[in-house]
């Protein structure tokens, strides 16, 4: 695990990195915190142990975790280490950051988000580096995000989401907070490797790391203007079809209707076990929130993705993937009144239809 | 416009007068040849021009923007050629206190016919509504940007700022003030906003006290631009100030400040119009700024009072890991009927009581009654050795206070020993809590009691319970197990499925464990409502605990 050298401190730790990887894997959270202690003594810069040491090794925690080689235990177990550790990191002395009178910086995860360690490390990044950070965690609803904002009038909010399917729920977040004057600058694997996601949803900033979103922070963000009439519509006039709010109000019955109707196209569901159908009723559940939001932001991509990585994820779990392709058909049948949805799914099916023996790599974020 | 006069026809006879068709145009018409002599004019002209008779100069008797014209028209005085009227082209100007188009046309014979038309009313009225126009865009864009925040300091950045940048050169809001300390904001021309608190009696800026205490504002003709005091200027107000306005804003009842506007030497003083409509804009500025006020004491006073209704922040003691998670039904809340509780041991080797429970009911009134319970509770510790002691004498108190609602809860009483970790577990009504072993087995604490609150008479079973490292007991409220959705939207989130993600749990953490849990439970509800959902775990840890050294102690890391 090399991921590339940012500071000049993250050259030496490296060996740290697989130490820190092995003892997180473990669950042994006294190794772990005195592997981040000495690396704190080696560097003397807190920054660069957050983000060179604790960041590689959670990013390499996720991806194992999405190629399915850690356990939902072993992947809990560990980000709960790393937590703590950095709980314990913050309160040394040398880490002592933020001015009373630094700008005031909220960070927050977007409604449904559970991943809060991304956010958690910016949060100590902007406070080692002055800013007054008031860090709301994980899963946060807008309307305690709002009315945080309106209690502390912070210069700036950071949003941070890493599933994609949460999309629709941050651009709410994105427009009220801008709403209230206040502006937001995205970050996370939800908003596309290049922010293109962020930019679709009019978020004002956008950052692919801590070090980039505390720039950006730095050079600061203009004060949104005032709202127009409809801002979801403003930003994505394709909505006005409402092909992703009928697929979204109707995913249960979607779900429904495949399941029955996959009985007779998918011959092996019929002596699938309880357990079996009610993971491919999840697996579809997850398929439609996908599509749903491959509409809601008009890019295809986001569900061709979406759909090769479960097909590698079934095949990993000894499922066969062969099942993705009727699926698919039976939704644009239910589909077949909504061009979007019917052109999104064909896309789907034909990069199925040219899939090649999967390549162990992490997917676009797995539905948790 | 350009007007072709060699395309005109004929208008008139040479000196026609009074007895011609023009002579009785309702609208002055001055005659003059082309070496700029007046030829004639009509009745309503000779009103105008009472001195313009026939053989005078045009130059001598008619103001000069009209004799300038017909000199160009003829070529006499060449046209400059950057700027100004054409041959031929309409002209305006000023007549006395009124203003007037002339429009030439030409006579047969070689003369310039003048009509003047007055279009002083329009003019008047065009300029009005274009002001009009203005100020309500002003106004509209105003309150929007007003309206948009209920953070006090906020609004008044935004006050200062459309104000410097519409109605003045700078602005300063100054709130009302405690003492001698004025609180300022300035907007100077540069658009910069900066906060600064002064010690100054705001007597010396003449109308100030006035403004601030609510009184009719003081006309800013009153007010003597060398009187503003230095701390009212901001830092990049280049030259003298040249007048000032001083308007109240008002709130609701209590003035919410006061708005300064300056404008340079350089700049027109302020109009009474002016004035009048900077009151109009203090006005919206002044409410805005009052709800945000009245929000931030509000605020202030729903966390003052919800702070012991909140859930508290659990943590480790004396070697034994809790932690909790709490998510209320209504998005908006922060508090139900959910609770949970750990009091911890005073020292080693005593025990620690942990309780959750589930008051009958959802948000701030179900709260209220969790508030009392905890409370009671909390007066009940010293009785904690025995469970049905206690919770007898908190049915007692519930079934004698006014509340109607019941509750349930589950306790236990915890203290590590030797590594291992024993619970006296006893359910009043509530799901009895599930433990997790080391191998991933699931099992139910084996205790069950009556609800309290409801009936006179309540027993319970207390179950003994031994977590090894890694083990968890789990307690959680119905909200989690009655949880509905699922990918087909209607199922129950139900107790096989809260085991069977248990089991996937063991050697996990205790706030992994939790948050585990309320993470399916969430996803599982997906956008659909829910009831109050609580989780406490208690966890035997693996390791030395890593809480044990808690952020204050100095130095190396250790157990």
């Amino acid at each position: 695990m090399t991921p590339p050298a940012k500071s000049p401190g993250a050259v030496a730790l490296g060996p740290a990195r697989d130490l820190l990887w092995s003892a997180v894997r473990g669950g042994d959270e006294h190794r772990a915190a005195t592997i981040v202690v000495d690396a704190l003594e080696t560097t003397a810069d807190a920054e660069t142990v957050l983000l060179d040491l604790i960041a590689p090794v959670q990013a390499k925690v996720g991806a194992e975790w999405a190629a399915n080689r850690l356990t939902v235990a072993q992947e809990h177990t560990a980000t709960a280490i790393h937590e703590r550790v950095i709980a314990v990191l913050a309160h040394r002395p040398e880490c002592r950051g933020g001015t009373p009178d630094g700008p005031r910086v909220t960070v927050a995860c977007v409604d449904g988000e559970w991943h809060a360690l991304p956010a958690r490390l910016l949060a100590e990044v902007l406070r080692l580096r002055g800013w007054r950070v008031d860090f709301l965690g994980s899963h946060v609803p807008t309307p305690h995000l709002i009315a945080h904002l309106h209690q502390t009038g912070p210069r700036a909010v950071a949003l941070s989401s890493s599933i994609p399917t949460h999309l629709p729920t941050a651009h709410m977040a994105v427009t009220a907070c801008q709403a209230a004057g206040v502006p937001v600058i995205a970050g996370g694997a939800a908003f596309g490797p290049d922010g293109r996601y962020a930019r679709a949803l009019g978020a004002d900033g956008w950052a692919p790391d801590a070090r980039s979103a505390a720039a950006v922070l730095a050079r600061g963000l203009d004060r949104p203007g005032p709202p127009g009439v409809d801002r979801g519509l403003d930003d994505l006039p394709h909505l006005a079809d409402q092909e992703y709010t009928i697929v979204a109000a109707t995913t249960h019955q979607l779900v429904k209707q495949t399941l029955a109707d996959l009985e007779d196209r998918f011959e092996p569901l019929r002596g699938y076990t309880e357990r079996q159908r009610r993971h491919t009723a999840e697996d579809l559940a997850h398929i439609v929130e996908y599509l749903a939001t491959s509409l809601y932001v008009a890019d295809e991509d986001l569900f061709t993705r979406f759909i090769l990585w479960t097909a590698d994820i079934l095949t990993a779990r000894g499922v066969p993937a062969r099942g993705l392709d009727p699926a698919l058909d039976l939704l644009a049948l239910q589909l077949k009144d909504f061009p979007r949805a019917c052109h999104t799914l064909a896309r789907a099916r034909e990069a199925l239809g040219h899939r090649t023996p999967p390549p162990k790599t992490p997917g676009p974020g797995k539905p948790a | 416009m350009l007007v072709d006069i060699s395309q005109q026809p004929s208008a008139g006879p040479r000196g026609a007068g009074a007895g011609a068709t023009w002579g009785s145009a309702p609208c002055p018409v001055v005659v003059a040849d082309p070496s700029g002599g007046v030829v004639g004019t009509n009745a309503a002209a000779a009103v105008l021009f009472p001195d313009a008779t026939a053989g005078t100069w045009l130059r001598d008797v008619v103001p000069a923007w009209i004799a300038d014209a017909h000199a160009r028209l003829r070529g006499i005085v060449p046209a400059p050629r950057t700027a100004g009227p054409g041959p031929g082209t309409i002209v305006h100007g000023t007549v006395g206190d009124r203003t007037f188009e002339a429009h030439p046309t030409p006579t047969g014979d070689g003369d310039v016919m003048w009509w003047l038309l007055d279009d002083t009313d329009r003019r008047l009225a065009e300029d009005a509504l274009r002001t009009e126009r203005e100020r309500a865009a002003f106004l509209a864009g105003a309150s929007s940007a007003l309206l948009s925040s209920l953070n006090l300091e906020r609004c008044m950045e935004v006050t200062a700022e459309l104000a410097a940048q519409h109605l003045a050169d700078a602005a300063v809001i100054v709130a009302p003030p405690r003492g001698r300390k004025v609180r300022l904001t300035f907007c100077g021309p540069d658009g910069e906003v900066v906060h600064r608190t002064v010690q100054d009696d705001v007597r010396h800026l003449p109308g100030l006290a006035e403004a601030l205490r609510g009184f009719p504002p003081v006309p800013s003709r009153w007010i003597d631009p060398a009187a503003v005091p230095a701390w009212a200027v901001p830092e990049g107000f280049t030259g003298p100030v040249g007048s000032a306005v001083v308007t109240p804003l008002p709130g609701h009842g209590v003035p919410a400040g006061a708005l300064i506007l300056l404008r340079s030497g350089r700049h027109t003083a302020f109009t009474e119009s002016e004035e009048i409509f900077a009151r109009l804009f203090a006005s919206r500025a002044g409410a805005a700024m009052s709800a945000a006020r009245m929000y931030a004491e509000q605020a202030a006073i729903t966390a003052t009072l919800m702070r012991e209704l909140l859930p508290p922040r659990l943590h480790a003691v004396h070697g034994v890991e809790f932690a909790g998670r709490y998510r209320p039904a209504g998005m908006a809340e922060r508090v139900g009927g959910d609770f949970y509780d750990v009091h911890p041991a005073a020292e080693e080797g005593q025990e620690t009581l942990v309780v959750l429970g589930d008051v009958c009911g959802k948000g701030l009134e179900a709260a209220v009654l969790t508030g009392k319970i905890r409370n009671t509770v909390q007066a009940l510790l010293p009785l904690a050795e025995d469970h049905q002691r206690l919770l007898g004498l908190l049915n007692g108190a519930l079934m004698n206070s006014h509340h109607t609602r019941f509750a349930t809860l589950a306790m236990a009483s915890v203290v590590r020993r030797a590594g291992v970790v024993r619970l006296r577990v006893t359910s009043a009504g509530h799901p009895a809590p599930l433990i997790v072993r080391a191998d991933g087995t699931v099992e139910q604490a084996r205790t069950r009691g009556t609800l309290i609150g409801a009936f006179w008479d309540v027993s319970s079973t207390t179950a003994q319970v031994e977590l090894a490292p890694g083990e968890t007991c789990l307690f959680f409220t119905d909200g989690i197990t009655e949880a509905r959705g699922g990918p087909l939207g209607d199922e129950y989130f139900g107790l096989p499925r809260l085991e069977s993600a248990l089991a996937r749990c063991a050697g996990m953490p205790a706030e992994a464990v939790v948050e585990h849990v309320q993470m399916l439970a969430a996803q599982w509800v997906g956008r659909g409502g829910h009831d109050d959902m609580a989780t406490v775990a208690v966890t035997a840890p693996h390791h030395a605990h890593l809480s044990a050294v808690n952020g204050h102690t100095r130095g190396r890391y250790t157990a």
